[in-house]
């Protein structure tokens, strides 16, 4: 096991400087001048120009400007952004519960919806019921997320008025910020009301951001149970007097979620990728947003350090996958 | 010299012949199996009817996708109140008509997905059949780098790359290909992978095949299988990820009738006139439902372990 996961993080390691290169050359290549950028409308003369440039570094030649960076990484420094300047670690950190939150409750809702509708569906293959889920899969799987949200808003902001169309809570509320989770911190603030405005901002935006991996889990884990209930230890357990509940609950579930575990560790970088549309619909305070905004505003700091943060995540999400699948499936380990 | 003996032409005929019955005897096997799924079919009709509304859109469409009627902003769908027979599915905020905006908008959604698509993969099916048949370092060079793309959220990835390219439906479509080409690289490789080392390989290089020939000709045409359903669901993808650029405004600019665009601009209006947002997202929606359909349908009839089920 300790080789398997030592040859798993050795071929994480070119990858890792690989995307630091990606993230470094990319906002290099970014069209405007950093300098003329922090100066705004005002315009900045050259003297001054290429004073700023200095500063940012930016007059060195690149493979120093490179090593730099690289050994700013391992200092945990990843610039400051131009128009907060803030550190961008900083800024991602204060924003990165917000995303988290939205995320979390996403994989929950697609997890719980998405594993019995497949079982269900796998179980009465052929009926109407798997035709119904199978085809409202498919719906999900093909939907474009930004436009479902918006008819969530016209429906349910608009028309219903149940729900607020954006933001994490009611501006009427107002208490410090423990873990970043919204839903806890409400929780913990004890005031009334908290709670409750919490989650009516949340719902809309996890539905959303829940869409596709709910489809895509669906139809995995409907594939696997198929696969699995065909298979000669099901039979037994049929032959042999167990319940229907028993066969498919003990004996063909616990078989059929493996290849399902790796799907739901998969759909990580569907969650971020969704959440940079969610959170722009939502005006949600997380990393997505953060990260449209500063793109349109050539932030280059945050741009460069905001990729490599998130390509970090799937790294290590995809790596936990891969052990957790190595762990449960020795043949993997030992190939 | 070439042996142009009666008994030889003959031969020559009877092999084309069968060749020929061949191909036939495959190809409606092929339809046996897709038209066994009823959902396959029914996106391929929905598919063909957009295909056909795209090349005739100019005969089709009832107003000018651009034409602004200045007493006609806001116009809601015929069947509700203050709706006008002469826009069916109402007008937008500067008074042009939707359904012509979405019946040209079908043109640059098909067109978008067969671009990328036929970049990604020639792209991918070249890169891909190297690393799988040269091996070595060109192999792990290769496929570190599909690591490294692939680490990165595709949407993510595809708005920095055009915003170093600039926004526009063209730089979009490159980006996009460039995201979904490590998918199509994956694939052929490990097609490559299974196939190199098959008796018909081996014999065809014994016979003096050259590398060109034997990664093109011999191994090439049996990895096909599995890249034309990724095809499928990467022109599905695309249509996605094109419509989503344009809806954060890094796809292709208005005026243009792109769908995702269109929704970009409705926005605002979201709240008081749900057509101009409502019809743009169904347009999307129906065009990749029907093409995920489809990619079912191939997945089922050129998946040797499903038949034999």
């Amino acid at each position: 096991m300790f080789r398997f996961l030592l040859g798993r993080l050795g071929l994480l390691i070119p990858t890792f400087f690989g995307v630091t290169l990606v993230a470094f050359s990319f906002i290099r290549m970014l069209p405007g001048d950093p300098a003329e950028l922090l100066a705004g409308e005002r315009g900045i003369s050259d003297e001054r120009r290429a004073q700023v440039l200095s500063q940012l570094g930016f007059d060195k030649p690149l493979w120093h400007q490179y090593l730099d960076y690289i050994a700013g990484i391992f200092q945990g420094d990843l610039g400051t952004s131009f128009v907060s300047k803030k550190p961008v670690l900083d800024e991602f950190l204060t924003l990165f519960p917000a995303t988290a939150e939205l995320a979390l409750c996403a994989i929950i809702i697609a997890v719980c919806l998405g594993i019995p509708a497949g079982i269900f569906a796998a179980v009465k293959r052929g009926s109407i019921a798997d035709q119904a889920i199978m085809g409202t899969a498919l719906v999900g799987y093909s939907m474009p997320i930004f436009w479902w949200g918006l008819l969530l808003i016209i429906l349910f902001s608009g028309t219903l008025g149940w729900t607020p169309v954006s933001g994490r809570i009611s501006l009427m509320f107002f208490f410090p910020q423990v873990t970043g989770f919204m839903l806890i911190d409400s929780l913990l603030s004890g005031e009334k009301g908290a709670f409750l405005s919490a989650v009516r901002h949340l719902i809309l935006p996890s539905i959303v951001l829940a869409t596709i991996p709910m489809a895509v889990i669906a139809r995995q884990t409907r594939s696997a149970m198929l696969e699995v209930l065909g298979e000669d230890y099901v039979r037994t357990a049929r032959a042999k007097g167990l319940p229907p509940r028993a066969v498919v609950g003990l004996h063909a579930l616990r078989n059929a979620l493996i290849p399902v575990v790796t799907t739901i560790g998969l759909q990580v970088g569907v969650l971020l990728a969704g959440a940079i549309l969610t959170e722009t619909i939502f005006s949600w305070p997380g990393i997505g947003k953060w990260l449209v905004d500063s793109i349109s505003r050539r932030d280059y700091f945050v741009v460069q350090g905001g990729l490599l943060l998130i390509a970090g995540i799937i790294m290590m999400v995809n790596l936990i996958v891969d052990v957790l699948y190595g762990l449960i499936n020795p043949r993997i380990r030992h190939n | 010299m070439t042996n142009t003996s009666p008994a030889v032409k003959a031969d020559q005929t009877k092999l084309q012949a069968e060749s020929r019955n061949a191909t036939k005897a495959q190809f409606l096997e092929f339809w046996y199996y897709f038209s066994q799924n009823k959902g396959a079919v029914i996106g391929l009709v929905i598919f063909s009817l957009l295909v056909l509304m795209a090349l005739f859109a100019p005969l089709v469409a009832p107003h000018s996708p651009d034409f602004q009627y200045r007493d006609s902003f806001l116009v809601p769908p015929f069947w509700e109140e203050g709706g006008k027979a002469a826009f069916l599915l109402g007008t937008d905020a500067v008074g042009r008509d939707i359904l012509s905006r979405l019946i040209f908008g079908a043109r640059f959604s098909l067109f978008i997905g067969v671009v990328v698509v036929t970049i990604a993969l020639v792209g991918g099916v070249v890169i891909g059949l190297v690393a799988g048949y040269m091996r070595g370092m060109t192999d792990t060079l290769i496929m570190r780098v599909m690591d490294i793309i692939l680490a990165f959220p595709s949407l993510l990835l595809a708005l920095v790359l055009v915003a170093i390219l600039g926004p526009g439906l063209i730089n979009a479509m490159i980006a996009i290909a460039i995201v979904l080409q490590p998918h199509f690289v994956r694939l052929t490789r490990a097609a490559v992978l299974s196939e190199r080392t098959r008796d018909y390989v081996v014999a065809a290089k014994v016979a003096g095949a050259g590398h060109m020939r034997l990664m093109f000709k011999t191994i090439l045409p049996n990895c096909l299988a599995p890249l034309i359903v990724q095809a499928t669901l990467s022109f599905s993808n695309a249509i996605l990820d094109a419509a989503a650029l344009g809806f954060l405004g890094m796809g292709a600019q208005p005026p243009t009738p792109e769908w995702g665009t269109m929704l970009a601009e409705a926005r605002e209006f979201i709240l008081r006139a749900w057509w101009v947002v409502t019809f743009p997202g169904i347009a999307i929606l129906v065009t990749v439902l029907a093409i995920n359909l489809v990619g079912d349908g191939l997945r089922d009839a050129l998946d040797p372990k499903l038949k034999r089920s």
